[in-house]
């Protein structure tokens, strides 16, 4: 692997770690309101898979996507001025931790209706796929949200028109407080794919160059007019559902267990030992990370709140009274 | 569902001069225009394609535009409008149709969670320029469940726009216009009104989408209705100009916004207003045009603002019963 992308892998994964950590502690001090859905142990999963696709591409998360987006380009100062609810925000304060946009990179969100984001990637695949686009679109959900009917409704409809949508699977192994064998009957998402003749792939979502290994070949399917393909990254969360969880459903050892697969230990070991990044390159990048979170925080705290409460409900302000236009 | 022709509806705007058209030809015709002007514009729903529309509306699209503008779907209200709402947001102008507003209710994320919230929760970033046609209203004996009417549940849902057309004429003007209009607008049409007849030219220029239409003059008191409450609302003014009372007739034409100064100039002159509504009485959209217009027109009336409704039940199977659930014109007579 070269160096420029060993770097990019361990600066995103550093960044993501770190920012989430922060977002928590701003949570904990009331800067933050509302849920805050955090991602620390699924770093290589946002990391390595984005990295797979190309400007241009489309990218649809779910309310855990604070990484997603910086990962896609949006600065980690609009996402935390977006979580702190300031004007300066990604949407303007307007959308908070799980409405996070940003048009002009095609990242699509944010949303917080589990199992939302299949039909919105296929109807944007749809598009590009009416105008013959080459791009595609990258669409995350959680294993619980595979058991929504969007979820096989859309699987369907994508696979029936070969729309060009990847679907990656963060399979955390929770549905919240519900761990996987309680809540699928078939816990290897990815063969919920074959149902609807769309191929798939199971792949270690602790480690990053898997995950871009195999979501590199995907994409490749995908662009080529394939149709759509599925990814199933094997992940886990350190932190609870949200802040208002403490996982504590989750056994000491499961727990110690996936700590020592934190995928970003991994990654700087194995960069490591691979001579792809040396020591000093790793203390510089996360020297220059927490500074990158200390200016996201302050940005985040000095900038101003939104004011107008009516803006952006309808293209032109409207009276529901009806006073002629 | 069997397609259904109805003769018992209609004299809003009968029989002038100007060519006749059907209610699902004028839609037909608007859907057309749109997308030979517009390559954004593409139609999805069941059966819109090959089979031409369970209303006829898509008749001929499918042969003209081939199946990526006009795409059949599978049986996934929730998903084929959540794939409405993502093209949208890609810059398409998708016209989803939903075969009745009582499959709707398998699509209400997509409408209210996703649809009618994406331009604010996105700080003003994205928009979407989605329209959902679909229609509703107590038919002929189709039962509990495929006669409702959804006004209620989509009215109080900032975001999105509600327009009811009852005419040919509306019905081009008004799909022409939400198509071309950047929000999420329902098209809330009536089952038994796709086959009736009026005035039709497709050149004329249209009123504001949200504005409502004086369908008969009057001075003794304001009617106010929409889809098929207004032809029912014309017969009763008729019967009633003949024992002297001169009922004023408006067509709301759209529910969000409603037209409210129209509303107010019409009491101005009545004094009294009735609204006559298809839907169930409680929590519906005649409860909300009755408090506005009390609200707002208290000095001109000398009796508050009635409701005349559908009651409160699911709608019955027996023809009878169907018949007396909702009001008819003898109901319109007896209340003024
Ligand atoms: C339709 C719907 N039902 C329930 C919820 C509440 N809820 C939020 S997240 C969640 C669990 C989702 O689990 P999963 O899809 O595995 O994603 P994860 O949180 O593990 O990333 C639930 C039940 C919701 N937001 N939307
Ligand atoms: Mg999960």
């Amino acid at each position: 692997m070269q160096h420029k992308l060993a770097r990019q892998f361990f600066y995103d994964m550093t960044l993501a770690r770190q920012f989430e950590q922060a977002a928590a502690e701003q949570y904990t001090q009331g800067k933050i309101g509302g849920f805050l859905h955090l991602y620390p142990g699924e770093e290589a999963v946002a990391v390595g898979s984005l990295h797979a696709a190309e400007a241009g591409d489309y990218v649809v998360s779910t309310y855990r996507e604070h990484v997603h987006a910086m990962v896609w380009g949006v600065s980690p100062s609009a996402v935390m001025a977006e979580l702190f609810g300031r004007a300066t925000g990604c949407s303007g304060g307007y959308g908070g931790s799980m409405h996070l946009y940003d048009v002009s990179r095609r990242f699509l969100g944010g949303y917080a209706i589990v199992g939302e984001t299949f039909a919105i990637a296929a109807g944007v695949g749809y598009w590009l796929r009416l105008n013959d686009s080459t791009h595609i679109v990258i669409c995350y959900f959680g294993d619980g949200a595979a058991n929504q009917g969007t979820f096989h409704e859309t699987l369907n409809m994508a696979s029936l028109w070969k729309l060009p949508v990847l679907f990656v699977c963060e399979n955390n192994r929770y549905q919240i407080g519900t761990e996987i064998h309680r809540h699928s009957a078939v816990p290897d998402i990815y063969r919920h794919a074959s149902a609807y003749g769309i191929d798939g792939r199971q792949v270690d979502g602790m480690d990053v160059v898997a995950v871009y290994e195999a979501t590199r070949s995907a994409v490749q399917h995908v662009r080529s007019g394939n149709g759509p393909y599925l990814i199933e990254c094997e992940t886990y969360r350190y932190r609870g559902h949200s802040m208002a969880d403490s996982g504590a459903y989750r056994s000491a050892l499961e727990l110690a267990e996936l700590r020592a697969r934190d995928p970003l230990a991994l990654f700087r070991e194995r960069a490591l030992t691979q001579e792809w990044l040396n020591e000093s390159d790793c203390q510089e990048v996360e020297k220059a990370v927490e500074g990158v979170v200390v200016d996201a925080v302050r940005f985040a705290d000095e900038s101003p709140p939104p004011t107008d409460l009516s803006k952006d409900v309808y293209a032109v302000p409207l009276d529901l009274y009806g006073g002629r236009p | 569902m069997t397609r259904q022709r109805n003769d018992d509806v209609g004299s809003i705007g009968t029989a002038r001069s100007a060519p006749e058209l059907e209610v699902w030809q004028a839609l037909n015709i608007a859907l057309d225009r749109a997308m030979e002007r517009d390559s954004a514009v593409f139609i999805l729903g069941e059966d819109v394609g090959l089979f031409g529309g369970s209303y006829r509306v898509t008749q001929g699209l499918f042969a003209k535009y081939g199946e990526w503008r006009v795409r059949d779907t599978p049986i996934s209200e929730n998903s084929f409008v959540g794939i409405g709402v993502g093209a949208a947001l890609a810059g398409g102008r998708p016209v989803v149709e939903i075969m009745t507003v009582n499959f709707a209710l398998l699509a209400l994320d997509s409408i209210i969670n996703m649809a009618a919230k994406m331009r604010y929760m996105s700080g003003g970033q994205m928009q979407v320029p989605l329209v959902v046609r679909m229609p509703g209203g107590v038919a002929k004996q189709l039962g509990a469940q495929h006669s409702q009417r959804l006004e209620h549940t989509l009215l109080n849902v900032p975001g999105l726009r509600i327009v009811t057309p009852a005419t040919p004429q509306d019905s081009y003007w008004q799909l022409s216009q939400a198509i071309v209009a950047d929000d999420p607008i329902i098209v809330l049409e009536h089952e038994l009104l796709y086959f009736t007849k009026g005035p039709f030219d497709a050149d004329a220029l249209p009123p504001p989408m949200h504005a409502a239409a004086i369908r008969r003059e009057g001075s003794d008191v304001t009617l106010i209705a929409w889809h098929r409450m207004v032809s029912f609302s014309m017969d009763a003014a008729a019967k009633l100009s003949d024992s002297g009372i001169e009922a004023e007739v408006i067509d709301l034409r759209s529910l969000r916004p409603v037209d409210l100064p129209l509303l107010r100039e019409s009491v101005s002159k009545t004094h009294r207003a009735i609204v006559v509504e298809e839907d169930c009485r409680f929590g519906g959209v005649g409860a909300e045009i009755a408090a506005s217009l009390n609200e707002a027109a208290y000095r001109d009336l000398v009796s508050p603002v009635l409701r005349l409704a559908a009651s409160d039940v699911p709608t019955p199977y027996n023809a009878e019963l169907e018949r007396a659930s909702i009001p008819g014109i003898k109901d319109i007579i007896r209340v003024v």
